[in-house]
């Protein structure tokens, strides 16, 4: 019998890591991107490998995955990863109202913290602001957003997966039914239009599943929710810095290479394609990013970047939607066999939103395999370009 | 700051397919001058030419995803802005990398740069005592923090694969095989004492030896590696080591 054919739409981090799972459970897959690899939200994301320290309080099921996330993503890809762990930090006096909270949370979460002195702070990162009150360690880490997606991707190449990249999914092949057989593509650095058609097609296009689902005639609630991010050429910390608040606007300041990364806000957008830098939030993350580490204000702007992040739901401001995921079978949704929609999630749980999706094409397929990402090391990530 | 959008025409090269004629698009659009020159090409491709293919990831400096020729320089688009290269009512050209094979429009083939870095094993990670420091050359730190644990810090390297000293370089111009600026630096950066393969490959036909001194290389690497640097570097202590066997 020859293998299942899946069709994986997009290469972010859950199109990759869809594409590793399906090649590891025995499928024939077939990536379709219209950009290279990670060129939406996946690259532009800020690069916290989250502890879920930052979920702790008010989003525990994402705090949760976080955690077991990140344990995972350091045994299997440690060579895209700054494993140098983060801070939780108050600055000020009204930061401590959370302090209790932060603890209660992340004991519930497991995630393991420790609560050090404001001087044992200013030891460890010399150029936080000396008015530190208190200070916790977290598992963070930091990674480079382009070269994790080239592990999964080079990973699920050395196993058969086949990429078309820069070409866009122009429209889907439905049966007389409105049921999906394959889809229509425009290859864009050739200039030629073709089909490919498959068992299964995986809608893994993050903020813009909204206009793959609409090829079908479906749906699914999501709201695509941009913020901003600003890079300082200085490394100015060794580890991911937080402040110990609810989560909010340029509370995060990372290091990454020679950088700092200061993020990032949360608002609403229509148009997902295209999003403007807006100067204001730009200005106030170098005045809250200031509140964390003052020398910021010192150092010269690298790169200004926007990402849009796939919340799920259709409703309310973006800090109150959760940041967990949800994989859709359009059976259930809209009576259209053979899509499946994956969406909402974060980087670090981008491995388990993978086995979860296919988890669900396994068993509409009725294919019986075992995921087996959590315990399988990743490739190196330019061995994508070896062959 | 300003609100004030300037109007830029992108002189943009089109090419569908690796064989096919090339020629130039241009583009007229409104855009701040503190945008950078990827923004540009981000709504030239959304509002303007849906078909135009362009590489990029991070928007940050830290992928090397975006590296093409602006006005004849090599640049990562992300990071320059629309005022350091042209004016109000003024132009930009954009072209793809060099001694790259072309894939379309501004996408070009970083493959055989990836496979010679994978073939010097440059690492991935390094710790941070192994790091040039800022403000101070591209000599390591005297001394470094640790971690809480004791623990070396680790980090992203300096150099991240965007292939512009390999396209500014002359020598890689006329000369496929050599291993090129940034992967001569991955084997200085790793030392060639302590690896006898990349001490053969350094001070081989289409190591060292080859560079003819240009220095274009360190001159449009954005990230401070300075391959050039590394690259005479390397011939000193190559020279040393021939010296020393000879006694």
């Amino acid at each position: 019998m020859s293998k299942p054919h899946a069709i994986v739409i997009g290469a972010g981090f859950t199109g990759v890591a869809i594409a590793h799972d399906l090649a590891l459970r025995g499928f024939e897959v077939t990536v379709v991107e219209r950009g290279p690899i990670a060129n939406g939200t996946s690259g532009r994301t800020h690069g916290l490998l989250h502890s879920g320290g930052r979920y702790a309080v008010k989003d525990q099921e994402s705090a949760i995955e976080c955690i077991e996330e990140n344990t995972i993503l350091r045994k299997i890809v440690p060579d895209v990863i700054e494993p140098n762990g983060g801070m939780f930090v108050a600055v000020e006096e009204s930061d401590l109202e959370y302090r209790e909270e932060f603890i209660a949370g992340c004991e519930a979460c497991h995630i393991p913290i420790e609560e050090i002195t404001p001087q044992e702070a200013l030891r460890l990162e010399p150029h936080l602001n000396p008015k530190v009150i208190t200070a916790f360690l977290v598992p963070d880490g930091t990674f480079d957003p382009l070269r994790l997606a080239l592990a999964f991707a080079a990973t699920a190449k050395s196993n058969g997966a086949v990429f078309h990249l820069f070409t866009d999914v122009v429209g889907m092949v439905l049966d007389g039914n409105g049921n999906v057989l394959g889809v229509k593509v425009w290859d864009r650095a050739n200039d030629e239009r073709y089909e490919i058609r498959g068992d299964i097609v995986v809608n893994a296009t993050g903020a813009w599943v909204g206009q793959i689902t609409k090829m079908a005639h479906g749906h699914v609630p999501i709201t695509p929710t941009p913020g901003v991010m600003v890079a300082y050429g200085h490394r100015f910390v060794q580890r991911a810095i937080n402040r110990l608040v609810r989560p909010s606007d340029g509370d995060i300041v990372l290091p990454q290479r020679r950088m700092a990364v200061v993020g990032t806000t949360s608002f609403s957008v229509d148009d997902v394609d295209y999003i403007p830098i807006i100067r204001d939030q730009v200005q106030m993350m170098l005045e809250r990013g200031t509140k964390l580490i003052p020398e910021l204000g010192t150092a010269k702007v690298r790169g200004i970047y926007m990402a849009t992040r796939p919340l799920i739901g259709s409703s309310g401001p973006g800090r109150s939607i959760s940041r967990t995921f949800k994989a859709y079978d359009h059976k259930d949704l809209d009576n259209i066999d053979g899509l499946v929609t994956i969406t909402g999630g974060k980087a670090t749980t981008c491995r388990a939103m993978a086995e979860k999706t296919v988890d669900i094409v396994c068993e509409k397929l009725g294919i019986s395999a075992p995921c087996t990402t959590k315990e399988v090391p990743l490739i190196s990530y330019r061995r994508f370009y070896v062959d | 700051m300003s609100d004030e959008k300037w109007t830029v025409t992108f002189i943009i090269h089109r090419q569908k397919g690796p064989d096919s004629q090339p020629h130039f698009d241009e583009f007229t659009i409104e855009i701040h001058p503190e945008e950078f020159v990827l923004d540009g090409v981000e709504y030239i491709w959304a509002y303007k030419d849906r078909s135009l293919v362009f590489r990029h990831a991070c928007h940050h400096t830290t992928c090397g995803a975006c590296g093409m020729r602006v006005n004849g320089v090599e640049k990562l688009a992300c990071m320059t802005k629309i005022a350091d290269v042209t004016q109000d009512g003024g132009k930009i050209k954009l072209e793809p990398l060099r001694n790259f094979p072309i894939v379309g429009d501004l996408v070009v083939d970083l493959g055989p740069l990836y496979r010679k870095m994978h073939e010097v094993h440059a690492p991935e990670v390094i710790p941070l005592c192994a790091s040039p420091w800022e403000g101070e050359g591209i000599k390591p730190p005297q001394e470094t923090p640790k971690r809480e644990d004791g623990e070396e810090y680790i980090r992203l390297p300096d150099c991240i694969e965007c292939g512009l000293c390999v396209s500014a370089c002359p020598t890689a111009a006329s000369d496929a095989e050599y291993l090129g600026p940034a992967v001569l630096a991955a084997i200085h950066i790793q030392g060639i004492d302590e690896n006898p393969d990349l001490l053969a490959l350094a001070d081989s036909r289409e190591g060292v030896w080859r560079c003819h001194s240009a220095y274009e290389c360190s001159a449009v690497c954005p990230s401070n590696v300075d391959p050039a640097w590394r690259i005479m570097d390397l011939r000193k202590q190559i020279i040393a080591r021939r010296l020393k066997f000879k006694k």
